[in-house]
């Protein structure tokens, strides 16, 4: 029977590094998407997420599984994340979407299918786009949307982590998608369609 | 259901998390409200273009820094020198315990005073046969007096010797 991640996190603290290495497997690829969507740079992502895996190994002696091992996990993430950005923050301001995208920050990207040429560059200006869409939203606001969106949280796990009441997230994710909307108009905007019978206002 | 309703429980409707009554009350509204209905659809827009953005992989050698970072132990800050390391601290207690004691414990041994030592020292003269015989002391004095020329004795021998062989 595969044991769960509380229980693997209670097997570290007993002492077994092997469940360490399982869980690093299992964490590893989930925490540095994360972070970098949190920090927009792979580098940087890959250390931090290095970071919070040092954390949780060197805090193994205090864990207690009061919560789910995931909500304890991106906690971590989120704060080691939230700091670095602050620290960063006087070099880098803010966001600018028409900013060109810097090579070294450029990441691997797991290939999703084939392209021809011109529909990969497309589709690579698309993703910039979208992400820096991403890194141009308020920190909080980035966290909610990247643990509701990408790693598909519930409102109370996403609540816990970043220390808020759920009808507080509920209003946080809101904020954060009308940004995205108003951010990605290019790509998402509709015209109003009117059925029949809708009155146009005048 | 009203316009700001429908925006507050438009994300769950989005994610599929709204009750079936929530959602209902939204469906029945978007039915009839042009604005909120493009809202919604701007807002599953916005949900599928974030979906297209691939993951990206983590380097290949990851795990083995994460190993690394872990065997190389906390790192430590500047001012963390001047804490006391209770390990430093205890090892340094005992070296200290251990040369006060490798100093003092030749000390603590009881000295023979002098004068104890020459009763000692008479005690074992006086029983000596030698100086029942007066005259052995006698002669050794006499034969002190020879002693400069008797030393001299054999080396002028020798010095002849190795002469009358040269001859």
């Amino acid at each position: 029977m595969a044991r769960t991640d509380v229980q693997l996190m209670l097997d570290v603290k007993a002492g077994d590094d092997a469940s360490f290495d399982f869980l690093l497997q299992k964490y590893r690829s989930p925490l540095v998407n994360f972070l970098y969507r949190m920090v927009r740079d792979t580098a940087t992502a890959e250390d931090l997420a290095q970071e919070v895996f040092l954390r949780v190994y060197r805090a193994r002696k205090q864990y207690s599984p009061s919560a789910k091992f995931t909500t304890w996990l991106f906690r971590i993430a989120t704060n080691v994340a939230l700091n670095s950005v602050r620290d960063n923050r006087h070099q880098k301001m803010q966001v600018s979407l028409d900013a060109p995208i810097d090579d070294d920050s450029t990441p691997r990207e797991i290939p999703a299918k084939q392209l021809r040429v011109d529909e990969r560059m497309v589709e690579r200006d698309r993703t910039v786009f979208i992400r820096k869409a991403i890194w141009a939203l308020p920190e909080k606001q980035r966290a909610a949307v990247v643990l509701h969106k990408y790693e598909e949280m519930d409102y109370a796990e996403i609540a816990k982590i970043l220390e808020c009441s759920e009808s507080a997230l509920k209003s946080l994710l809101f904020r954060a998608y009308e940004n995205l909307r108003v951010q990605l108009a290019p790509l998402v905007t509709q015209p109003v369609a009117y059925r029949e019978g809708e009155r146009r206002p005048s | 259901m009203k316009c700001e309703e429908v925006s507050e429980g438009l994300v769950a409707y989005m994610d599929g998390r709204a009750s079936a009554a929530e959602r209902q009350g939204i469906e029945q509204h978007l039915a009839v409200c042009p604005a909120c209905r493009t809202r919604a659809e701007e807002f599953r827009a916005v949900w599928n273009a974030l979906e297209a953005v691939p993951a990206i992989d983590p380097s290949f050698g990851f795990d083995a820094r994460v190993r690394q970072r872990i065997a190389a132990g906390p790192k430590r800050r500047w001012f963390e020198i001047l804490i006391p390391q209770p390990r430093l601290a205890l090892s340094a207690a005992l070296l200290i315990l251990l040369t006060v004691l490798v100093v003092k414990l030749p000390l603590s041994k009881p000295v023979p005073a002098p004068v104890q030592a020459s009763e000692q020292d008479f005690n074992v003269i006086k029983n000596l046969r030698v100086l029942e015989n007066y005259d052995v002391v006698t002669g050794m004095d006499a034969l002190s007096q020879l002693a400069p020329d008797d030393s001299t004795q054999p080396a002028k021998q020798s010095s002849n010797d190795g002469a009358e062989s040269n001859d």
